[in-house]
Parts: C-alpha cells; structure tokens; sequence
C-alpha cells in the first residue's frame, strides 16, 4: 500500500475536525468513557460494577462466598432462568414483553416428564419434542399480537394462566414427576473434571478472540475505514483472557467445567452473535427502534414478530427443562413463584432497555450472575426469603432507573 | 433530451376531494424543481403518485420519454425513482450505516458484511460532503440536519434519477437548513432530478431551477426561478385576485 500513513484514525485526510476519534491509549479510553456516560450509552458498565461490589460485600460478610464451590455452583444455578431470560431478551428488543415465560416453561418440563418417563420416549426426543412444544406456544401469542394486534402483555398474561392450567393437567393427580438418572438429570450434573476441559475453553475462547479481531481489523484497514489500534486488541485480548483463565481456575478448584454452564455460554454467544450479525437481528433491531422505518425498509414485521414470541417460548422451554434437570423431578411448582420476574430482571438489570432496541443476550448471563449471586449471599447469611425478595426487587427498580435516565440522556444528547 | 420524468393530465380523488385535477409537471436530469402550493394544494398527493403509493385515476407518467405506470413503491424505485418522506422514518437505536443499508444489508456468507457496509457509507457520505461525527454513532445523537441527510443518503444508495424531497426542510434551524440546500444542490449537480416540495419561498429562491405551483389541486404556473420575485410565486400560491393581502386592502379600503 501507498498510503502515507497507516488508515489509523489520525492518518485520514478527509477528517471532519469534529469527528469522534479516540485518541490512543488511556486518555482516549476515558474521553469516550466520558463522552459515552454523558450520552447515556453506558452498556454493561453498571452490571460489571454492581457485581463486583456485591462480591466484596457478601466476601467480606462471610468469606465461604467466594469459595470454589459457591461460584461452580452459582454458574450451574444461573442456566435454567438465564435461558429463559435470553429469550427475554429478544422480546425486549421488540419493545415487548413475555409474562407467559416461566408457565411456559413449567409447563414444557411438565411434557418432557410425562413423555420421558411416562411413556417413557427416548430422552432426546422428549426433550426436542418439549422445546418444539415451547416454541408452538409462543408463536401463537405472537399470531394473536402480531395478525391480531392484541397488546403482548394481554396475550402473555392470557397464556401464562392457560399455561399453567395446561402443566397441572398434564402432571395429573399427582403433581410430581421424578425423573431418573440419565440424559435429562446429568444435564446440569456433569462435570468436565479434567483440567484442561475449563484451561482448554479458556484458551480456546481467547484465541478464537484474538483470531477474530485481527482478521476483522486486517479487513477493516484493508477497506480503508477506522480499525482499531494493535495496544487496543490486545488490551481486549488481555481482559477476556483474565476473566476466562480465572473462572476456569476456579471451576476446576471444585468439580470442573460444569456441562450446563458451557451450554449456556453457548446459547448466549450464539444469540448474540445473530442479533448483532445476521439480517434477521438487525431486523429485530430495527422493529423494536422504529416500526415505521421498518416497515418502509422492507422488513416484514408480522414475520419478525412472531418468530421472536417463538423464540421467547422455545428457550422458556429450554429453561424448563434445565430446571427440571436441576432438582431431577417436574413438579407444580416448576417455572412458578418469581421465576418469570428473575428472567425479565436479569434481562434489565443486565442492561436490556425494557424500551425496546438496545440490549444483548449477555445481559441474561450478567443479569442472572447479579440475582443468583444476592440470592447466594443472602442464603449463606441466613437472611429470610421475605428480605431476599425486597432486596431483587431493589435492584431491579435500580436498573430500571439506570435505564430510564440513560434512555433520557440519550434524548437530551441526542436531537439538539 | 426528453425530461428524466414527466407528468401529464393527472388527476387524483379521494371520495368527495378532488385533489389533484389535470395536473401537468416534469423534471429534467441536473434540475431542481420546486413544487410549492398552499396546504392541502395536493403536493403531498403529486409526490404519492410518483412514488408509486398512490397510483393516480388518469393521466400519464412518462419516463425518459416512455409511458410508465408505476403501481407500488418497489416499482418507484426499481425505475430510478427515490423518495424521502417528510417523517423521515429512520431507527433511532441503529448508527447510521445501520440505517443507511437497512433492507438492504450487504451480506457475506449469510453475515452482514459491517466493513463494506460502513466503506461504502463513508464512500458516499464523502462523494456528498457530508460531515457528521462517526457513521457509527446511533441516529438518535444527531441534529435535525443531520438526520435529515442521512435520510436524503439512504434513498441515493440505490441510484436514482430522481429524487423527491417533501419538505426537507419544514422542522429545521438556519444552519441546517443551509446544510441540507447544500446537499439538494449538490445532487443536481451529480445530473440528478429533484423535486423539493417546500413552504419556504427563500429556500425555494435559493435553489430552484423552476417554480410549478399547485393551487387547490391544479396546476397554476411555472416560473423561472431568477427572473420572478417572490411576490408573483406568493401571488400565483394564493391566487393573484383573491388572496388574503389583496382582501385586507379590501377590507381596509371599505372601512375608511
Ligand atoms: N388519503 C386521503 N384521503 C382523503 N383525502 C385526502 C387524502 N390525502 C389527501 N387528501 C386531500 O387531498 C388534498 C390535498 O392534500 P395534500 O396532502 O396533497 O396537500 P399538500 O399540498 O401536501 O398540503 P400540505 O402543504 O399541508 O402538506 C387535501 O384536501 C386533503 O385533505
Ligand atoms: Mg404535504
């Protein structure tokens, strides 16, 4: 190439004198951290930090906290709800909501039983039969909002009683269906104990990283257009190295790499990766920002919004069955009590806009890990369940605060 | 040359309102014309005919010289013909590549292909001067001006002949007003056909070519843009005998 100068932000000729470039290094990383506070933009900063103060508080209260132990099975009690939360998540982005989520759910673990053990199906089967069943139930509350045009809240509301009756029935008289072991019990009672299961993800995960961001960049300056600075990448490589060799040293202090934890990480890399990278996504995006702009794009809306209910009640059902799977029996109470508010406050409190258009599916994951680690905290200290509760519900009025006033700074910053 | 786009005898109805009657206008490559009428003069109507949202009961639409019809707005713009409605309708959530290429993502390998997506957006930002702070801030932190050229972008991206603007410049301040007059002259300048509908005579002075004025649905003139003031557009909007400064002299003249 001729260029004079690396295409570098400070290397383009044509450069607005306004325009937003970082600058490099550590001042540029706090200009924009700046710029992004004051614009509302603050993504998962308020969950990294909140979780790491409630980390301190609960270690310092009782230092069994951060024991091994604790944490592996606090990232295996995270999955059944994260999972139903991710598919919360795509309904946010709507600008909707999902109160049939948690009868959903417990209504697919009350299948999977029946089918399972009952007539005794083969396992896998049950369990694609019961996520498929999930997915049915959410597409009909998106034919009733999207062709019908009832208000998803009605809809949901109207399934989640519907739902539940539907799971009592097909529990029968009994209520309770234990299930023995075996495919469905040792999805969250597996564990990976070799060592280099937990170090090899890690290692994996940082490589794929650190492959990903130097190809994209090698295209993105091969295009001419801004691409990071090389201290950047690596900056980034360094911290997802941090934190991936770290949970994976302590998994592998206790049992290893918990199954179910993988498949979560999974499910939400996944998601994420086609909200934010498939035309599919990007219409999800632009539904839940602007029907109008949608609908004059092309984008049909009808189609988007029922495929997003669908997906909404396909992972309930996966949520249901790792619940199913957590306790190894489906019950009555499966998917009842406060399970829908934990996946609809993971969502937000993981910093998903209830405003629909901004979000991402890790906020199931970062969500989920602030709940489940109050709810650790507070069993270890022997709080009561009546406290538990008013504490989550503290935190998920501040998220919904924290998200009220970027979504207004967003305003005032926005249109002058 | 026949005119990029013309339009002959059209009339349009809805129920009981004739909006448009016998309504004849046409629009070269590399000119600005202005359609300019008193609310309810049927502007919106002429635009919605052309655009292909709302097909007209008669008359002809002749394209480079051809008849046309032109029955759904995929047809609109499959001829070459792009619109910006005045609600511009852009996703506040999404930057401005997003918005740029929304329904049109290009794609690689099933993937949205971000890298060609934003060269080409900066690509024809630049090729139209267009400054704004980052093609990847969110929609939502730009002004007015901003947002109404991004808007004005996005219909250019699939390379019109004609472009038509329903007053782009109703909710805007001086400076960008000024900056969205800019952009209108500099796609006459790339041979693109324009029709500016607006309410503003000085924008209008300031960049037309032609002048044609609507008035209760019919035509009413076409004037030159530098040879006529902008008391004889303002006299031909409202009617030169009948107009509302006329009938205060009137009025004023009785009273004495
Ligand atoms: N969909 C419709 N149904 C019935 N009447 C309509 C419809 N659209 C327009 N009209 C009528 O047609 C006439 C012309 O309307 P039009 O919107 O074209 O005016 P305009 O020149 O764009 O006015 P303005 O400057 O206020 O935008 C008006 O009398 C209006 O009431
Ligand atoms: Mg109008």
């Amino acid at each position: 190439m001729t260029q004079e100068k690396p295409a570098g932000p400070a290397g383009e000729a044509q450069v607005d004198p306004r325009l937003l470039v970082r600058e490099e290094g550590f001042a540029g990383y706090l200009g924009e951290f700046r710029r992004r506070i004051k614009g509302g933009e603050l993504g998962p900063l308020p969950v990294i930090v909140g979780l790491v103060v409630i980390w301190l508080v609960f270690q310092t209260l009782n230092d069994r906290f951060l024991s091994p132990q604790n944490l592996s099975n606090l990232s295996v009690d995270i999955v059944a709800t994260g999972l139903i939360s991710v598919g919360i998540v795509f309904v946010l982005l709507l600008g909707e909501i999902d109160l049939s989520a948690g009868a959903v759910s417990g209504a697919c673990a009350a299948v999977l039983a029946v089918l399972s053990v009952g007539q005794g199906w083969d396992p896998l089967l049950s369990m694609v039969v019961a996520v498929a069943v999930g997915g049915a139930m959410g597409l009909f509350h998106g034919f009733f909002f999207a062709k019908i045009g009832v208000p998803s809240f009605v809809v949901t509301l109207a399934g989640m009683l519907a739902w539940t009756g539907f799971q009592l029935w097909v529990l029968g008289p009994n209520g309770t269906i234990n299930l023995p072991d075996g495919l469905i019990s040792n999805l969250t009672d597996t564990y990976f104990a070799y060592v280099i299961a937990a170090y090899g993800l890690a290692a994996a995960a940082t490589a794929g990283f650190l492959l990903v961001s130097l190809v994209g960049n090698a295209r993105r300056r091969a295009a001419g257009v801004p691409s990071r600075t090389v201290g950047d990448i690596v900056f980034r490589t360094a911290v997802l190295a941090v934190v991936a060799f770290g949970v994976a040293y302590v998994l592998n202090l206790y049992r290893g790499l918990p199954l179910a934890l993988l498949i979560f990480l999974a499910v939400v890399i996944v998601t994420d990766f086609v909200l934010r990278r498939t035309k599919y996504g990007r219409s999800i995006f632009a539904v839940g920002g602007n029907i109008e702009a949608a609908r004059r794009a092309g984008i049909n809306v009808a189609f988007i919004r029922m495929s997003v209910f669908a997906i909404s009640g396909a992972f309930a059902a996966l949520g249901g069955i790792f619940a199913a799977s957590r306790i190894s029996s489906a019950s009555q109470a499966t998917g009842q009590s406060n399970v829908l508010m934990m996946a609809i406050a993971a969502a937000v409190i993981g910093g998903t806009s209830l405003f629909g258009g901004r979000g991402s599916t890790y906020s199931a994951l970062l969500g989920m890990l602030v709940i489940q680690s109050i709810a650790s905290g507070m069993a270890l200290q022997g709080v009561s369940n009546a406290i538990q509760f008013i504490v989550t519900g503290a935190v998920l009025l501040a998220a919904v605060v924290i998200d009220s006033v970027s979504r207004r700074s967003q305003k005032a910053s926005g249109r002058a | 040359m026949a005119p990029v786009l013309a339009l002959e005898g059209v009339s349009k109805r809805f129920g009981a309102v004739q909006a448009l009657s016998d309504v004849s206008l046409e629009v070269n490559s590399g000119e600005v014309l202005a359609l300019v009428g008193d609310n309810g003069a049927g502007k919106s109507t002429m635009i919605k005919v052309i655009a292909g949202v709302g097909p007209p009961d008669e008359g002809e639409i002749r394209w480079q010289g051809r008849p046309v019809t032109i029955h759904s707005p995929s047809e609109a713009q499959s001829l070459g013909i792009a619109t910006v409605y005045q609600d511009l309708a852009l996703c506040d959530n999404l930057d401005v590549v997003g918005n740029l290429f929304l329904g049109n993502e290009i794609r690689r390998l099933g993937v949205l292909d971000e890298v060609a997506m934003e060269k080409r957006s900066r690509d024809l930002l630049n090729t139209l001067s267009i400054k704004i702070p980052s093609v990847r801030i969110p929609v939502a932190s730009l002004s007015g001006g901003q947002r109404q050229t991004v808007a004005i972008s996005r219909s250019l991206l699939g390379e019109p002949k004609v472009v038509l603007l329903d007053e782009p410049t109703a909710a805007l301040g001086v400076e960008q007003t000024a900056q969205v007059l800019d952009l209108v002259e500099r796609l006459r300048a790339q041979g693109l056909g324009v029709i500016l509908i607006s309410h503003n005579m000085v924008d209008v002075k300031a960049v037309a070519d032609r002048i044609a004025v609507l008035r209760l649905g019919r035509n009413n003139g076409v004037f030159d843009a530098r040879s006529t003031t902008q008391e004889e557009i303002i006299a031909a909007i409202t009617g030169a005998t009948d107009n509302a400064v006329s009938r205060r002299r009137a009025r004023s003249e009785e009273g004495e």
